[in-house]
């Protein structure tokens, strides 16, 4: 048979993966009323954690150092980056159970990357309630919170949320793959992608400095919103996170994502199988 | 009732094989404390010091005690019954010499008492060792917690039956679930106190079962409320225990009218 030419195998790939989420999103739009129901949940629940912040800033005028509609546009990003990641690899953390039932082997004899196959697989639609109230809760706090564009900030804007989505996305990947040596352990995992988000929607100067020095450097969320949203409102940062780091979000995701990429390969080559 | 004692016994000793699992909720318990309890003190301090009756040290010591009852009241809901429902396996369950609610709250109870030692203690440690708590030294105090924490699981056991057993109409109870959990996570004080609320916000929670899975077992084991205070609060979450026990034993019997399972 002749080699097919590196463009050829990329143009394939491409359509592989066109199919597979086309199929997945033509499946759950089916059942209309399920979706909507579903998709209205997510809305809620968003608004039910930001209420959250919403009551302690009912109380006291700023929350570390952020005004209520400040506060509003780190949540807004930070809800929107989840979204995105949640969308693509939340479901990732039910590995454990493919894992012990030994119904992982149906994936490694397809052809495809195993990876792409559990977010294609899993990939929840309804994950777009959030994505949907993050993009109007963004852009109506910045609105309030006296934004002023210029070409840099609106060139943040766009990047940020999807530099965050890569990085939470990254943290899901990484939470994934621990789960090949920690099968009972998977909600060991849960605190930092669940804690990453929980940390990335506040603002990062609440933290005590060793709190929000691991949460930048081990596990990076303070970059997913709240450190743009220095860059794009013009605010001073705290320490350790100076305004600047907003801009940080791109390198980092590039960086986690090598890490991630790594340790699910350590991870699926440790597999061993639990069936015949 | 032996049979109630064992199945208790027997839940309780399952739960604790789970090692590893164990282990990693303390942990991830206790990250996610560190992260409330920053938040909240951040609030606490920027308020000057009190806030709505908290001062820092009992800020904290709410976080760490709602962190040592999240596993046990399981606030994240459960979709076990549902899913027995969804899959016919609940005729099984009907046809046990036991109760169906009555066996769903033995193995809760067992459950919850080892998630309660195993799980809600060691972040308690960590609370006290980072940010420092503070209970209560009298030991009539400890025995009304006690209590109330018994009851608090109840009545989180009973509401969330209720939502389970929607199964029985619905076949998709996930996104209630969801629902659900979004708001009790909120209205039982679990988030933040039910103190901070806004005035008519705090009058709408208290007229709901939500604050009797959170908010008063830990108002009366971190003190806030007297020995004398705290038996009408207690009283309260026995009264909403009665009326969703009630509820949930009326939507069993229709539920179990309308099952219709098929297999042979």
């Amino acid at each position: 048979m002749a080699e097919r030419t590196p463009s050829a195998r990329r143009g394939s790939t491409l359509r592989m993966v066109a199919t597979l989420y086309g199929s997945r999103i033509r499946s759950q739009a089916s059942f209309r009323t399920s979706f909507l129901m579903d998709l209205l949940g997510q809305v809620l629940i968003v608004g039910t954690e930001f209420l959250e912040l919403w009551v302690i800033l009912s109380q006291v005028d700023v929350l570390g150092g952020m005004t209520l509609p400040q506060v509003a546009v780190v949540y807004g990003l930070g809800a929107l980056a989840f979204g995105i990641a949640d969308m693509l690899f939340g479901e990732i953390d039910g590995l454990s159970t493919a894992i012990r039932s030994g119904t992982l082997e149906t994936l490694m004899i397809r052809p495809v990357p195993m990876l792409l196959q559990i977010s294609s697989l899993d990939l929840s639609l309804r994950r777009l309630g959030r994505i949907a109230v993050g993009i109007a809760m963004t852009a109506t706090a910045l609105a309030i919170a006296g934004f002023s564009p210029t070409p840099q900030t609106l060139a943040l804007l766009v990047i940020a949320p999807l530099a965050g989505a890569a990085i939470m996305g990254a943290l899901f990947t990484m939470a994934g793959a621990m789960q090949f040596w920690l099968v009972d352990g998977r909600e060991f995992a849960n605190a930092f992608t669940y804690g990453g988000n929980y940390v990335a929607t506040n603002p990062g100067a609440v933290f005590p400095l060793p709190l929000r020095a691991f949460f930048t450097f081990v596990i990076p969320t303070t970059l997913v919103a709240y450190t743009p949203t220095l860059a794009l409102l013009d605010l001073p940062g705290p320490s350790l996170l100076p305004q600047w780091t907003g801009w940080l979000g791109l390198p980092v995701a590039v960086l986690t994502w090598i890490l991630a990429a790594l340790l699910w390969r350590a991870g699926v080559r440790r597999y061993t199988g639990a069936g015949g | 009732m032996l049979a109630f004692w064992r199945i208790i016994a027997a839940s309780f000793r399952q739960y604790s094989t789970y090692r590893v699992a164990t282990v990693a909720g303390v942990f991830t318990n206790s990250v996610f404390g560190l992260i409330r309890a920053s938040i909240l003190l951040a609030a606490v301090s920027t308020a000057g010091g009190e806030l709505r009756g908290y001062d820092a040290l009992q800020a904290a010591t709410y976080v760490w005690l709602g962190q040592a009852l999240l596993a046990p009241v399981e606030a994240f809901g459960t979709r076990e019954v549902a899913e027995r429902v969804h899959q016919g396996d609940v005729a099984i369950d009907l046809l046990r010499p036991l109760g169906f609610l009555r066996l769903q709250y033995a193995q809760k109870l067992g459950r919850s008492a080892f998630l309660l030692l195993a799980r809600g203690i060691p972040p308690m440690l960590v609370g006290a060792a980072l940010t420092g708590i503070s209970l209560p030294t009298d030991p009539v105090a400890w025995l009304l917690g006690l209590l109330a924490i018994l009851l608090a699981v109840t009545v989180a056991f009973l509401a969330d039956m209720l939502v389970n057993l929607a199964a029985f109409w619905i076949v998709q109870t996930r996104g209630l679930t969801v629902v659900y959990t979004a708001v009790m996570n909120l209205l039982s004080g679990f988030l933040i106190p039910i103190a901070w609320f806004p005035d008519r916000l705090i009058a709408l929670t208290r007229a709901t079962p939500f604050p009797a899975m959170v908010q008063t077992p830990i108002d009366v084991l971190s003190a806030r409320v007297s020995t004398a205070e705290a038996l009408p609060e207690i009283g309260v979450q026995a009264l909403w225990a009665g009326i969703l026990a009630l509820a949930a034993w009326a939507v069993l019997q229709r539920g179990i009218r309308s099952l219709e399972v098929q297999g042979g």
